[in-house]
């Protein structure tokens, strides 16, 4: 039997050898592996890219105190991004899933139409949840829009639940009872940090600080953007160095914010929308920005008007 | 010498619901680059649309196109640069009469172009052209728009491969088998195509893979259409298997397991005996079996998960009952403009007490969406109301008030039975009619394909409450002063007694026109209308009445007129006044159906008056006494219809 850690070893070095970048996770909070740079960012403009990594993902009202065998507040994300996609892609994923010891001729799989979209961050794709034998395995995206821009060239996005893959491969009702080695259980690695975050996110997060961090961070992010089309995109110079990725951090720490007061029962229904578009706001504007910055040559840089007339 | 055709788009798989539609407008699509062809069949699997034709002509026939030149009497110079611009001499030209004119014309050869080329040209067009519901772009910008990528096309023409390439796909003369079972880059021919998908583990016909898996159903599976043909457009080669759940699990709300097994799980559900579940499930695989059980295995722990999930909702929920959920509906919005779900709560009970709903409906009212803040609801939205009304009897609510929560979306669909009780008709209408005025209040009006609030459904679902439901509420009360919304719901009356109903058009319009008000009234009038207008007295009646309100559509005014008897001409026009009496004193009482019948009896005196009377006379006062005559004739019997709608059959037929 694969122990968690082996699986995901072997998943790694699966999509390793097949030309991609081995990340390790990004060290902001996310809600999910798309939301890091190095799928959010990276997706958009022309360079390929092919990049995989384990991202854990906090989702705070999914927290159950660790008492829901199937629900986490934290799960792990194996994200891989294939930028463009190659034209094997599902062959090469279901490749992925005998890799891990799953013999496809002796189970059911189905595409299941699922079009992924995030409202946070102006993205949007086409695709499907990969079920196995009745349970979704996985989340496989054409991305087609992030932070609101085109793609150039269309990634696949795949996106394997780790926990509940491996359950299945040990035939696991509870995720607490997956060998993550085989001295230790998934819950002895992550019990607790399960119920003390629920209790955290359900309970004694203040909502007022969340609200002052909230809008810090906005500020903050809002702040860099105006700069950057205020001052630094017209010099050159400036446009090249302004911090970007920094400004995009800003960004995540607000969605986990949001994610964090949506937890605690303190944005109501109507003012949902509201938040959310905020959040888009600042997604938006970072895209915008990563793609001037990285992807277009500026006029002036190259000929004046001028110079070509004469 | 004629050639057989085998076209497949070989794609990622395509979302079931989609396939027949898109296949039908590849089919379209492609019949015109078929010369002299004949389509045999068209089939389709998640990942291939494939078609099949005979008898195609080698090239298209050759055609004679007729360009027009300058006329007859032009200047030299136009005629000789009309042949050169044709690349002809002028003595090839002839002179023809085309309309009115005399014009010099060319009559052009244009040779029918070979179908390999025809079909070269055309199906990269024809494929791409689908009008998938949503569709994605790859592989990079300046790419193609599909439903999802598109990985290989088999197109054969006879024995040679038809060249084309769509999105840099080329065509080939090779299929693909079976994801797990079946081999990759398979040639075939278009004699053995369909033998090798079979060997490969793909059954290419639906029909071929809906009855594998009808005849796979264990006894007591309950018949679901809709379901047998996601599965049958999910998979390539579909197997049933049965699994099982432990008995426990009973205990929860039926509505709740059969949606986590259809909705969810895409499984059908087994009844023991009618209306009582069987602890099992069948699942259908897209392979060919399950000999070590693995996929059963699996499938029974996932469902076991689900049920998991469902009875902790069910627990944690019971522990705040309805009643004490009220205020809860204040964090809930209904929409932006029209406040929250407590809000709206008030108005639908204010309603409900104003259309005279009794104990039981206005207590349904007030807890009617209270399960929106359920955590069942939360995880199965689909399931609002229902999980009311099961959790208001759970508590201890009144039967009637908690079958009067259980239905009151119903009817969800044109095939869905209204609430079963008065009280929940009631709330049922109260909650539609509080929507539909809210929408339309702040211009959320439905136009063309856009209806986001699902406000035709929910008018239609008025309709037909008061159609066929036991409340006695006319239209106009509902819509209050709102013209517009009267208007959608007098269209959406129209809709159901011509679509579901199956009234004609014309005897509708009538009805309607004569404005009743109350639909079981606009029925039965209409089942007289039906009944009596196949007669031929009743036709040529009716073209009497069309001619009648021409006439009144004239500047008679018929305020204050009366009838002077002294007036009326000896003859047809005392004959139609008498009879008009006549008819008058004896319909007193009568079914409509005896009154149209009776009404018929007049058809030869009206027809006697409009041959012989002259409405137009000299005489002002007699002219006034003849138009208050056919007034009044009109008015008696409009009453029921408006029978100058009524189109005549032999007018019908002309016109279609």
């Amino acid at each position: 039997m694969k122990t968690y850690q082996e699986m995901i070893l072997r998943l790694k070095s699966y999509w390793a050898e097949r030309g991609a970048i081995i990340q390790e996770p990004y060290d902001v909070e996310v809600g999910a592996g798309t939301m890091c740079p190095e799928t959010f960012l990276r997706v958009l403009g022309p360079k390929p890219y092919r990049v995989a990594y384990v991202q854990p993902s906090r989702r705070p009202a999914d927290g159950r105190y660790g008492e829901n065998p199937n629900r986490l507040y934290k799960h792990q994300q194996l994200q891989v991004i294939l930028k463009p996609t190659p034209d094997d892609v599902l062959e090469q994923y279901l490749g992925s899933l005998e890799a891990i010891g799953i013999d496809l001729k002796k189970h059911d799989i189905k595409f299941e139409e699922d079009n992924w979209e995030s409202p946070t961050l102006g993205a949007w794709g086409i695709g499907w949840q990969v079920m196995l034998d009745g349970m979704e395995i996985t989340q496989f995206t054409y991305f087609q829009q992030c932070g609101g821009v085109d793609l150039e060239l269309i990634p696949a996005e795949i996106t394997y639940g780790l926990e509940r893959l491996c359950a299945f491969l040990q035939d696991r009702e509870s995720v607490y009872d997956i060998a993550w080695t085989p001295e230790f259980a998934y819950a002895e690695v992550r019990l607790t940090e399960e119920q003390q975050h629920s209790v955290f996110n359900f309970e004694m997060a203040d909502v007022g600080t969340l609200w002052k961090l909230f809008e810090l961070h906005e500020g903050e992010c809002q702040r860099l953007i105006n700069l950057y089309h205020q001052e630094h995109k017209q010099d050159e110079a400036l446009r090249q160095r302004f911090p970007v990725l920094p400004t995009y951090d800003q960004v995540l720490k607000c969605s986990n914010l949001f994610n964090l007061l949506d937890a605690r029962g303190a944005i109501s229904v109507t003012e949902r929308v509201g938040v959310i578009a905020r959040v888009r706001k600042l997604a938006v504007g970072v895209a915008q920005m990563w793609v001037d910055q990285q992807f277009t040559v500026h006029q002036e840089t190259v000929q004046k008007p001028e110079e070509v007339v004469a | 010498m004629a050639k057989d055709f085998l076209l497949e788009v070989g794609v990622e798989e395509i979302p079931d619901w989609m396939i027949p539609d898109g296949l039908a407008a590849l089919t379209e699509a492609v019949r015109p680059l078929l010369p002299e062809g004949e389509i045999l069949w068209s089939e389709a699997t998640p990942r291939r649309l494939a078609l099949r034709a005979h008898g195609v002509a080698q090239r298209e026939a050759d055609r004679v196109e007729l360009v027009q030149g300058p006329a007859k009497g032009a200047p030299e110079a136009a005629v000789a640069g009309f042949a050169k611009k044709q690349g002809v001499e002028v003595s090839a030209l002839e002179v023809r009469t085309i309309g009115r004119a005399e014009k010099y014309v060319y009559e052009k050869q244009i040779p029918g172009r070979s179908t390999q080329e025809l079909l070269a040209e055309g199906l990269p067009k024809a494929i791409l052209g689908i009008p998938w519901p949503k569709t994605m772009l790859w592989p990079a910008k300046g790419g193609a728009r599909f439903i999802r990528p598109i990985r290989w096309i088999l197109c054969l023409l006879g024995e040679d491969v038809v060249p084309f390439t769509v999105n840099g796909i080329a065509a080939g003369n090779e299929t693909w088998g079976h994801r797990q079972l079946g081999k990759i880059h398979v040639p075939v021919t278009i004699a053995s195509y369909e033998a090798k998908l079979r060997e490969n583990f793909v059954l290419l016909r639906a029909a071929e893979r809906r009855a594998k898996i009808v005849a796979e159903l264990p006894a007591g599976v309950k018949a679901d259409a809709a379901l047998l043909e996601t599965l049958t457009y999910i998979t390539e080669y579909p197997t049933a298997i049965t699994g099982s759940f432990a008995e426990e699990y009973l205990q929860l709300p039926a509505e709740v397991l059969v949606t986590v097994m259809r909705y969810h799980q895409k499984y059908f559900s087994v009844e023991k005996q009618a209306g009582q579940l069987a602890p099992q499930f069948v699942a259908v695989m897209n392979t060919a079996s399950d000999p070590e059980g693995l996929v059963r295995h699996g499938n029974e722990r996932v469902l076991r998960a689900r049920f998991n999930d469902a009875r902790f909702f069910y627990e944690v929920d019971q522990q705040k009952p309805l009643a004490s959920r009220v205020e809860a509906l204040k964090n809930v919005t209904f929409q932006a403009q029209l406040g929250s779900y407590w809000e709206k709560t008030q108005r639908v009970v204010a309603l409900t007490k104003e259309l005279g709903g009794g104990p039981d409906a206005v207590r349904a009212a007030e807890l009617a969406k209270t399960d929106l803040t359920t955590e069942m609801v939360k995880e199965f939205t689909e399931l609002q109301g229902i999980v009311g009304g099961i959790y208001a009897r759970a508590q201890g609510e009144a039967e009637g008030v908690a079958q009067a929560i259980y239905d009151h979306y119903r009817p969800n669909s044109m095939e869905d039975a209204i609430p079963a009780t008065a009280a929940g008709q009631l709330l049922s209408l109260a909650d539609k009619v509080d929507t539909l005025r809210g929408c339309f209040r702040i211009g959320l009006i439905p136009s063309g394909s856009k209806d986001p609030f699902a406000l035709r459904r929910a008018a239609q679902g008025i309709v037909r409450i008061l159609a066929e439901g036991e409340l006695k509420l006319g239209l106009g009360q509902l819509a209050g002063e709102d013209r517009k919304l009267h208007e959608f719901l007098l269209d959406r009356v129209g809709y159901y007694f011509q679509e579901i109903r199956g009234y004609a058009y014309d005897e509708v319009k009538a009805v309607l026109a004569a404005g009743s008000d109350d639909l079981p009234d606009v029925e039965a009038r209409l089942a007289a209308v039906k009944a009596i207008r196949s007669s031929e007295n009743f036709e040529a009646l009716a073209a009497g009445f069309k001619r009648i309100r021409k006439i009144l559509d004239g500047d008679f005014d018929p305020a204050g007129q009366h009838i002077d008897e002294s007036l009326l001409e000896a003859g047809p026009e005392q004959e139609l006044y008498a009879q008009l009496r006549r008819v008058k004193a004896a319909v007193a009482g009568t079914s409509y159906g005896e009154r149209l019948a009776l009404m018929a009896t007049l058809r030869t005196a009206v027809d006697a008056f409009f041959d012989k009377v002259l409405v137009n006379a000299p005489d002002p006062r007699v002219r006034a006494n003849r138009l208050t005559l056919l007034f009044d004739l009109k008015a008696e019997f409009s009453g029921i219809a408006d029978f100058s709608e009524i189109v005549p059959k032999a007018q019908e037929n002309l016109t279609s």
